[in-house]
């Protein structure tokens, strides 16, 4: 069947099969390169095989909670949504948090995500405390950061390409409330908004939209957001008394292939409006339901529809600290001047990073979505230069287009590695994406 | 309290979802299959979601001469019962042995409608109940490329039917599910229509409203109520040279 990732690009024609049991994920491996498929959340094509695509979803089963250290063990395929659902009224909420719900906790771990707080909690691998994968081999191999480390390591950002994951067990962190605590401060540009993020290393989430419309002085004008879980005290009666409880809202839906152009003109109203009542006012604070919070995008069903038929890409770099200000700046302007690309771009800063693979380094990342042309893929090639010229990296959940040269320009010794562990373990000879055929990993 | 629900053929990705849907609404549950014990995950995963209890109990639905013994061996009576049981056969095979033809036909009717025959009995006696069968809008005309799946299910959307106007007045209610194409382990593999296909959870969360809300008849995504409109209302002399 046809199948691609969020972005709709690229499409292929794949072999999909849905197993149910942990026998027939052998027999598949057995058959062939693989590999596994979760939410199909990532945007390209790191989840397409054209001869064997396993979807994992069927292994959806929540298999034990500890209520005092908030470990929770689930098989691969149950998605984040249904986690939020079950232990949000028990006071519970995922660690690390990607902007969807709808992904697989082996999604999670394959990508090792970020969320809001990379800069103080790092990714969902430092949540997670063990990790059941099966090898090329047909073993299945619990691993650990204390047993097969090498494993474990690998796998936390790996992108399926160490295995099949089948079980995963990891922390949630207590919540006093279903709410967030934000407050928006309007930056006059880059520098500005880099040095919020840096004045405020110690708030739990902080992220920032980017104006990438902005241009000179004003280049990189932003609201940075930032967020802490709310107690009952911040909230008012009655509402204190089911400090759990959110109210249901209408789901929005896109109903064809409608026009990027409008939702993102609608976008960038909205910003300019909050930044001008913010550039009033030193800062403003607001209580937001976890919801609106985490995954205003989710609230907009098959939002990926607005690129229309020839789909979108996602570009995400992150850059050291020490070239964040200059490489930062220099992406903005060729977006800027190009005028191509989405008119908002999400600014973070990261933290320090563990994990073998995994994508986040310390400094700055930033995101932004393309529709498929030959202007942007130009352009995107122009931010890949800039992006290892600033000594940066790729997020790979991200990706549908680089060039493996481009990925090792930007990541010599970490791909080097990784090649040597596929090729050592065998697992390059069982699990391969669409994506590692065409980076060579 | 809420009265458990009981799954005939728990295995069902479609049974399942529908417990999911109850447990969520704070029905202990019962699952019934053929070789139970397997469905320990599911047991511990419903029970650590929906903080409900979960029991097992072993189930074959073409067993009728056993069904009497299966029900009294439930720790309870069931509040609500959700028969998921059934198998699509391979029509080409069935249409020339009669022996698989006649296993379609027990597994969608016979089987089921023993076993809620007695179920039936049971809930009228107390003077409560809801029975669900789910069966198919494959019951609604018979097609040269499933008739024999087709008529057991036009079979058991009958005995439904007359189950609900005989229990109509004695506090038991009767809901027929004609589910369309849902993504299924039963339909893997075949080539589905997106737009007609409903995922197991929406089919669970339909049953889940239609048993609230006392609906009779329900089809999960509401276009299939106008494609079978549409199909039942085409002639038989222009009907029988169709391709379907
Ligand atoms: C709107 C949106 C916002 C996002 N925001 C963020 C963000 O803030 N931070 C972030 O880090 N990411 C973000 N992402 C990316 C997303 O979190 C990742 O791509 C994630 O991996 C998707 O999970 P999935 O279950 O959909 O996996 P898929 O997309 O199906 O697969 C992704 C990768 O995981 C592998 N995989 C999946 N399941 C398994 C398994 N059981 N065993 C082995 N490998 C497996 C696949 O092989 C593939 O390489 C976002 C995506 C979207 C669409
Ligand atoms: N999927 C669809 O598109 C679709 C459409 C319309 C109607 N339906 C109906 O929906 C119901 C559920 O099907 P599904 O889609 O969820 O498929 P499914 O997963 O294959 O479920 C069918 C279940 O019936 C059970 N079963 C068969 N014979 C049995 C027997 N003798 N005793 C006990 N259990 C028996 C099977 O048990 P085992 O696991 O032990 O084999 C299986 O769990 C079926 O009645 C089906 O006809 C499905």
């Amino acid at each position: 069947m046809m199948l691609s990732g969020w972005g709709r690009f690229p499409y292929q024609n794949c072999r999909v099969t849905k197993p149910t049991t942990e026998a027939e994920i052998a027999a598949r491996i057995a058959e062939g390169r693989l590999i596994a498929r979760g939410n199909g959340r990532a945007y390209g094509d790191s989840a397409l095989s054209t001869t064997n695509t396993v979807d994992m979803r069927r292994f959806n089963r929540m298999i034990a909670f500890n209520g005092n250290s908030g470990q929770l063990v689930v098989e691969a395929g149950v998605l984040l949504s249904e986690v939020i659902a079950t232990f949000l009224p028990r006071g519970w909420f995922p660690a690390v948090t990607p902007g969807t719900k709808f992904v697989t906790i082996g999604g999670m771990v394959a990508a090792d995500v970020h969320g809001k707080n990379h800069h103080r909690d790092g990714s969902f691998g430092a949540f997670v405390d063990w990790i059941d994968l099966m090898g090329a081999d047909g073993v299945v191999r619990r691993c650990a950061p204390d047993v097969e480390p090498e494993l474990f390591h690998w796998t936390l950002g790996g992108m399926g390409l160490t295995g099949v994951i089948l079980r995963v067990a990891f922390r949630l962190r207590p919540v006093e409330t279903a709410y967030i605590r934000q407050t928006t401060i309007a930056a006059a540009n880059l520098d500005d908004a880099m040095d919020v993020f840096e004045a405020n290393q110690d708030a739990t989430y902080s992220v920032a939209w980017i104006d990438c419309l902005s241009k000179g002085a004003s280049l990189g004008r932003s609201l940075v957001m930032l967020g802490e879980h709310a107690s009952p005290r911040d909230m008012g009666y009655p509402k204190r008394n089911t400090p759990y409880l959110v109210p249901v809202k209408r789901k929005l839906a896109v109903p064809m292939d409608a026009p990027a152009f409008a939702l993102n003109t609608l976008a960038v109203r909205a910003f300019n409006a909050v930044y001008y009542r913010q550039g009033l006012k030193k800062a403003g604070t607001e209580l937001v339901d976890w919801d609106g919070y985490f995954y205003p995008l989710d609230g907009i069903e098959n939002w990926n529809r607005i690129y229309g038929r020839r789909g979108f890409m996602q570009f995400q770099c992150a850059l050291p600290l020490a070239n964040s200000a200059t490489g930062m700046r220099a992406l903005l302007e060729a977006i800027s001047a190009s005028g191509q690309g989405s008119f908002l771009a999400v600014l973070k800063r990261f933290g320090v990073q563990s994990g073998h693979f995994s994508f986040p380094m310390e400094g700055y990342t930033l995101a932004l979505d393309f529709p498929v042309n030959a202007k942007t893929l130009a352009l995107m090639a122009e931010l890949d230069r800039l992006t290892v010229q600033n000594g940066g990296r790729f997020y790979l959940a991200k990706d549908s287009r680089m060039t493996p040269y481009t990925l090792r320009q930007a990541d010599p010794e970490r791909v080097a590695a990784f090649v040597k562990m596929r090729a050592e373990t065998k697992a390059g000879a069982a699990f391969s994406s669409a994506q590692s055929e065409r980076l060579g990993l | 309290m809420m009265g458990p629900v009981l799954i005939l053929g728990g295995r069902s990705d479609i049974g399942l979802a529908a417990a999911h849907a109850l447990a969520k609404r704070g029905h202990p549950v019962q699952l019934a299959a053929r070789n139970v014990q397997s469905l320990s995950a599911e047991k511990a995963d419903i029970e650590l979601r929906y903080n409900v209890a979960v029991s097992l109990h072993e189930f074959d639905a073409l067993d009728v001469a056993g069904h009497e013994g299966f029900v009294d061996g439930l720790d309870v009576l069931p509040q609500i019962v959700v028969c998921a049981v059934g198998v699509l056969g391979h029509q080409a095979e069935d249409q020339r042995d009669v022996e698989a033809a006649a296993q379609v036909m027990r597994a969608n009717f016979e089987g089921p409608a023993s076993v809620l025959a007695v179920l039936a009995n049971r809930f009228e006696a107390r003077g409560s109940g809801t029975l669900v069968g789910i069966s198919s809008v494959a019951g609604d005309r018979g097609r040269a490329t499933n008739y024999i799946y087709g008529a057991a299910k036009a079979g058991f959307t009958a005995y439904l039917s007359g189950l609900r106007n005989r229990l109509a007045k004695k506090g038991v209610h009767v809901v027929t599910v004609l589910p369309g194409f849902v993504a299924t382990r039963m339909t893997d593999g075949l080539d589905l229509p997106p737009k007609l296909t409903a995922e197991p959870a929406e089919v669970g969360e339909a049953i889940a409203l239609a048993v609230e809300k006392k609906r009779n008849v329900i089809y999960v995504k509401p276009i299939w109520w106008l494609v079978m409109a549409v199909i039942r209302n085409i002639p038989e002399a222009v009907f029988k040279g169709l391709k379907l």
